[in-house]
C-alpha cells in the first residue's frame, strides 16, 4: 500500500505547487495586464498614494522665458492614516483634452491614462526600483516622473477663445519636427469637475448635439474632408505624372459623377478652360471631379494613405483618442477592393463616405509645406525624473516621404496662391508665406456645415514652422469665411509671439 | 532532542514569527506597538503551549513540525482576520481557543488507541451522510449565499459538512481496510457502496449545490480508493462519473452553470445578461465581479507584497472592493499583503504539513491508521487547492475556508479533530519504530 500512498502524496504536493506557480502568474506575468484594466479600482486607490509626476507645457513668452505652465499637479490630503495625492489641473479646460483627467471614480483619460507608468514611476530600470521600495519601506511616498509637453498654451488658449462657443477643434504642429503645438476641442469641459462634479460636465451644451465635451475633436473627431481633400487628389494626380499644374481643364460648372449632376459650390459662373493650378486656387469641384473618374478611386486612396490615412495617427494620447481617417463603411473603416465600389470623382473633392480627423489634416498640411515629408507628431518633449533629470527626450522622427518634393512645391505654391488670391485670403499675413485650402462640407441640411481651414505658414524663405487644421460644426457659412480666421489668429500666435515685456 | 522538544523550539520558532506578523499589524493599524499587542501574542501563544503539554502526555512520540504548523497558519490568519475586520478577529480567537480545546479532548479520549473508531465505522458513515443532507431539513438548514450549508442551532450556527467530512474519512479508512483485497480484485458486489457513495455525493450536490464541497469529499474518496486498492481504473472511473454527473446537472443548476461560466469568461467586451441580477452588465461588473477584484488584489501585491496593513481593501471613502475577504478570498488578501513571496512561503507551509502527512501514513503500521492519515492529509490538500485555486482561477471558484486561516467556527473546529487525529496516528507509528 505504501507505493500507492507516495504516489498519493506526490499528486496531493504537485496540486499546491500548482497553486505556487498560479500565484507566480498573477503576480508576475499578468500583472500589467490587470493593472491597466480600466475595472481595477484597487490599483487605482493604491496608485493614489503615488505622488504623481506633474504634466507641464512650456509657456510661449508671454512670462518670463523657461516659465512653464503647470498642466497637472498633485494636491496632497489625508485619508485615515494615509496621504492619498489627488490631482489639480490649474489651466482647468485649457488642455483637457490632451492632459486628460486621473481620478478614483472614473478611471483616467488623456496623457494620465496613457504616461501612467510614468508618471507613477512604474516603468523605472530594476535599480530605481529597489531604491523606490527602500524608500517606500521608510516611509516616504514614491514619486513619478513629469512630463514636459510641446504644447503652446498661449496659442492653444487663443484657440478656445477663437473656436468660443462653437463645436469645433484645431491641431496644429511643427511640420519640421512633429512637435504638436496646439490640440484643442471644443466643447472643453474642466477635468477639476470629473471626480464630483461630473454632472456640471455632462450638462455642457454647445452649438452641437450631443456636445460630448469629453470627445477630443481634434484626434477622434470624424469629420468629411470637403474640398480640403483636394489638396490630396491633386497631390495624386501629380504623383500619376499624366497631370502638372498647368493641365487644362474644362469647368462646364458641374460634374456628372453615377449620373447626377454634381454643380459647384458657386455655380453662378462656370470657370471654362481653366489649368489645375486655377482649379485648386478657386476649388473648383467639376475639375477634381473629373481627375478623380480618370486616376480612380484606390490611386488617390493611395496617395492618402502615404499621408497617414488608414492608420491612427501617431501621438502619445491614447489609441482609442486618436482615430484614423478614410473611408467608412456601416462604421467601419474601409480600403475599397475595386474602383467600381467607390464614387472616385465625389471622393476627390472630399465627399462619397470620407471621414477624416483635423490632426490627420495637419499632417496632410504639414508634409506639403515640409517638402513631402511627413514627420511623426509628438506632444511629450522630454520625461523628467523627480531630481530633475532627463529621463527620456523626444527626439523628430520621420514618419515617411509622403510625395515627391517636386509635388509638394506645386502643391505648396498652389495652397499659397489660394491664400494670396482665392478662397483662403482670410488666413493672409503679412510678412510669413501662407498656403491653405478651405473646405466646406455640405450635409444637405441648411446650416449644419462643415467647415475647415487646412494650412502651413513661416517666414518668407523657411520651410514652414507650423502647419494646422481648423474644423468648425453646425456653420452656415463657408470655410474661408469661419475657419480661416480661426487658422490666421493661431498661427499668429506661434509665430509672432507676444513680446516679453 | 526529543520530538516534543523539538516541537517546543518549533512552536518558539512560529511564536517570534506570529509576534512580528501581530506587531507589524498593529504598527500599521495604529502607529504603535501597543499592550493590545502583546495581549493576543501571549494568549496565542498560551494557547500552543497548552495544546503542546497535552500532545507531551497523550501522544509524546508525535511528529514535532504538525502542531507548530497549526499555529503559524492560525497566527497568520488572526493576524490578517485583524487587520480586515477586528471584530471578526475576536471572535476567530475564541475560536481558536475551543479549537484547541476540541484537539485536547480528542486527544485526551483517544490517548490509549484511536483504532477504537474503526469498529464504529458504519455509524461514523450513516451520521456523515445525515449530517450532509440536514442542512436541507426544513427549519433546520439557513441558506448564506445562495448555498445551503448551514444548521441553524438557534444562537450558534454550524456547518455540517465540515464535521461530515471527517466522519466519512473515519468510515472509509474503516471499510476499505476491510474490503480492500476484494475491491483490488475488481468484485461487482463490492463495488456497490461506492456507487453508493458517488450517488449520495452527487446527492448532497444537487440538496446543497455546493459544487467545492462535492469535489472535496469525492477527491478524498477516491485518493483513499486509490491508496487502498491502487487500481487506477477506480480513479478513472470516479472521476469520469463526477463530472459526467456534474454535467448532467449543469443545465439543471444554475449555480454550478454560474460559476462554470464566471471561471472560463470572467471578463466580457460587451455587456451579457447576469445570472446574479436581473440586468444586462459587463460580466466583471456582476457575476465576475469578486472573482475580478480578487484578481486584481493578488495582481497588486507584486513580489514582495504592499507590507502587512499597508493593502488596498477599500476605496478611499471607506467602501470594501472585495467581498467575502476574510472567509473565501482571504489568500488574496494574503496574496497583495505579503507578495509572491509571502503567499508561496503561506502555500510551503501547507506544503510542509501534507508531506508531514503523508509520512504519517507511510510509516503507520495498520491499514486503518494508513488510510485515516492519507485521508486526513489529502483532505487539506485538497481543500487548500479548491479554495486557492478558486481564487486564483486555476479552477471554478467554489466558497471553501482555507484550513486554519479563514474565519470561521465550523471549519477551525474540524481542523484541529483532523490535526488531533494526525498527531495519535503519528505517536503510535513512531512508538513502533521505536519499539522495534
Amino acid at each position: 500500500m505504501n507505493r500507492n500512498i507516495a504516489r498519493v502524496g506526490w499528486t496531493a504536493m504537485g496540486l499546491l505547487v500548482a497553486l505556487v506557480v498560479a500565484t507566480t502568474y498573477w503576480q508576475t506575468w499578468a500583472r500589467p495586464a490587470l493593472g491597466a484594466r480600466q475595472d481595477n479600482e484597487i490599483q487605482r486607490v493604491a496608485e493614489f498614494e503615488i505622488r504623481r509626476g506633474a504634466i507641464v507645457a512650456r509657456s510661449s513668452g508671454s512670462s518670463t522665458p523657461g516659465d512653464r505652465a503647470v498642466l497637472a499637479r498633485n494636491t496632497p490630503r489625508e485619508v485615515g492614516s494615509k496621504t492619498l495625492y489627488f490631482r489639480r489641473y490649474p489651466q482647468g479646460r485649457l488642455a483637457a483634452h490632451v492632459v486628460g483627467y486621473s481620478t478614483v471614480g472614473r478611471a483616467r483619460a488623456g496623457l494620465e491614462r496613457s504616461l501612467n507608468d510614468v508618471l507613477t514611476g512604474s516603468n523605472r530600470s530594476l535599480g530605481s526600483l529597489v531604491e523606490q521600495q527602500l524608500d517606500s519601506l521608510g516611509g516616504d511616498p514614491i514619486v513619478g516622473d513629469s512630463v514636459v509637453t510641446t504644447l503652446d498654451v498661449d496659442a492653444q488658449q487663443v484657440a478656445l477663445d477663437e473656436l468660443g462657443s462653437r463645436c469645433g477643434a484645431v491641431a496644429a504642429f511643427d511640420p519640421r519636427t512633429g512637435r504638436l503645438l496646439v490640440m484643442a476641442s471644443t466643447p472643453s469641459y474642466d477635468p477639476n469637475y470629473v471626480e464630483n462634479r461630473f454632472d456640471e460636465i455632462s450638462s455642457i451644451t454647445a452649438d452641437c448635439t450631443p456636445a460630448s465635451p469629453l470627445l477630443n475633436r481634434a484626434s477622434a473627431g470624424l469629420f468629411p474632408p470637403g474640398s480640403t481633400f483636394k489638396v490630396v487628389t491633386a497631390s495624386a494626380a501629380l504623383e500619376s505624372r499624366r497631370y502638372t499644374p498647368e493641365s487644362t481643364f474644362f469647368d462646364p460648372g458641374y460634374c456628372i459623377a453615377y449620373g447626377k449632376r454634381v454643380s459647384n459650390f458657386d455655380t453662378s459662373r462656370p470657370f471654362g478652360n481653366l489649368s489645375l493650378q486655377t482649379a485648386l486656387q478657386h476649388s473648383v469641384n467639376s475639375v477634381f471631379c473629373t481627375i478623380g473618374q480618370a486616376l480612380g478611386a484606390k490611386r488617390i486612396l493611395e496617395t492618402a494613405r502615404s499621408f497617414g490615412f488608414y492608420e491612427r495617427p501617431p501621438l502619445e494620447t491614447p489609441p482609442d483618442e486618436r482615430l484614423p481617417s478614410g473611408l467608412y463603411r456601416n462604421g467601419d473603416l474601409w480600403f475599397p477592393t475595386r474602383n467600381a465600389d467607390v464614387d472616385a470623382g465625389r471622393m476627390a473633392f472630399g465627399q462619397e463616405r470620407l471621414l477624416v480627423t483635423p490632426l490627420q489634416m495637419a499632417m496632410v498640411a504639414g508634409a506639403i509645406g515640409n517638402a513631402g515629408i511627413l514627420m511623426k507628431p509628438y506632444v511629450v518633449d522630454r520625461i523628467v525624473s523627480p531630481t530633475n533629470s532627463i529621463v527620456d527626450r523626444t527626439e523628430p522622427e520621420r514618419i515617411r516621404r509622403a510625395v515627391s518634393p517636386r509635388t509638394a512645391r506645386d502643391i505648396g505654391a498652389m495652397m499659397v496662391l489660394a491664400v494670396r488670391a482665392g478662397t483662403g485670403g482670410a488666413a493672409a499675413m503679412s510678412g510669413f508665406r501662407v498656403g491653405g485650402k478651405t473646405g466646406t462640407a455640405e450635409t444637405g441640411v441648411q446650416g449644419r456645415n462643415v467647415t475647415w481651414f487646412i494650412a502651413f505658414a513661416g517666414p518668407e524663405g523657411e520651410r514652414p514652422h507650423v502647419a494646422i487644421a481648423v474644423v468648425l460644426q453646425n456653420q452656415t457659412s463657408t470655410g474661408g469665411a469661419t475657419a480661416a480666421p480661426i487658422a490666421r489668429a493661431v498661427m499668429e500666435a506661434i509665430l509672432r509671439p507676444p513680446s516679453n515685456p | 532532542m526529543s520530538a516534543r522538544t523539538r516541537e517546543l523550539v518549533n512552536l518558539l520558532l512560529a511564536g517570534l514569527v506570529a509576534a512580528a506578523a501581530f506587531a507589524s499589524v498593529w504598527i500599521a493599524g495604529s502607529g504603535e506597538v501597543s499592550a493590545g499587542w502583546a495581549a493576543w501574542a501571549g494568549l496565542l501563544g498560551s494557547l500552543y503551549l497548552v495544546a503542546h503539554l497535552v500532545v507531551r502526555r497523550t501522544a509524546p512520540f508525535a511528529d514535532p513540525v504538525l502542531l507548530p504548523l497549526a499555529a503559524l497558519l492560525t497566527a497568520v490568519g488572526l493576524s490578517l482576520i485583524y487587520r480586515l475586520d477586528p471584530d471578526s478577529a475576536r471572535r476567530q480567537l475564541v475560536w481558536v481557543a475551543v479549537g484547541v480545546g476540541v484537539l485536547v479532548v480528542v486527544l485526551w479520549w483517544l490517548r490509549f488507541d484511536y483504532r477504537v473508531l474503526e469498529r464504529y465505522k458504519y455509524l461514523f458513515g450513516i451520521s456523515a451522510v445525515a449530517l450532509l443532507l440536514s442542512p436541507s431539513v426544513p427549519g433546520l438548514g439557513t441558506t448564506v449565499n445562495g448555498v445551503q450549508l448551514w444548521v441553524d442551532l438557534g444562537p450558534l450556527q454550524f456547518q455540517p459538512g465540515e464535521v461530515a467530512k471527517i466522519f466519512m474519512i473515519v468510515f472509509l479508512a474503516g471499510y476499505l481496510r476491510d474490503k480492500r483485497e476484494s475491491l483490488a480484485q475488481g468484485r461487482l458486489k463490492d463495488v456497490g457502496p461506492l456507487l453508493a457513495i458517488w450517488g449520495a455525493s452527487m446527492l448532497v450536490l444537487v440538496q446543497t449545490s455546493d459544487l467545492g464541497a462535492a469535489l472535496l469529499n469525492f477527491g478524498i474518496f477516491l485518493a483513499m480508493l486509490y491508496a487502498a486498492t491502487g487500481r487506477v481504473l477506480y480513479v478513472g472511473a470516479g472521476l469520469a462519473l463526477f463530472v459526467g454527473g456534474s454535467a448532467a446537472l449543469y443545465n439543471a443548476l444554475p449555480r454550478v452553470e454560474q460559476r462554470v461560466t464566471v471561471w472560463l469568461h470572467p471578463w466580457t467586451d460587451e455587456k451579457v445578461q447576469c445570472f446574479s441580477a436581473d440586468v444586462v452588465d459587463f460580466r466583471q461588473y456582476c457575476d465576475s465581479f469578486q472573482l475580478v477584484k480578487s484578481l486584481y488584489s493578488i495582481a497588486n501585491g507584486g513580489y514582495g507584497g504592499t507590507g502587512l496593513g499597508q493593502g488596498v481593501f477599500e476605496t478611499i471613502d471607506g467602501a470594501p472592493l472585495i467581498p467575502a475577504l476574510n472567509t473565501d478570498f482571504i489568500y488574496s488578501a494574503i496574496a497583495q499583503e505579503l507578495g509572491l513571496v509571502g503567499a508561496a512561503g503561506v502555500i510551503l507551509l501547507y506544503l510542509v504539513f501534507v508531506a508531514r502527512g503523508m509520512r504519517i501514513a507511510l510509516v503507520a503500521q495498520d491499514g486503518f491508521s494508513k488510510l485515516l492519515a492519507l485521508g486526513l492529509t489529502f483532505g487539506f490538500a485538497l481543500q487548500t487547492f479548491i479554495i486557492v485555486g478558486g481564487v486564483l482561477r486555476l479552477v471554478p471558484l467554489t466558497g471553501i475556508t482555507l484550513p486554519f486561516v479563514s474565519y470561521g467556527g465550523s471549519s477551525i473546529l474540524s481542523n484541529f479533530v483532523s490535526l488531533g487525529l494526525l498527531l495519535l496516528v503519528s505517536s503510535r507509528a513512531s512508538a513502533a519504530a521505536q519499539a522495534r
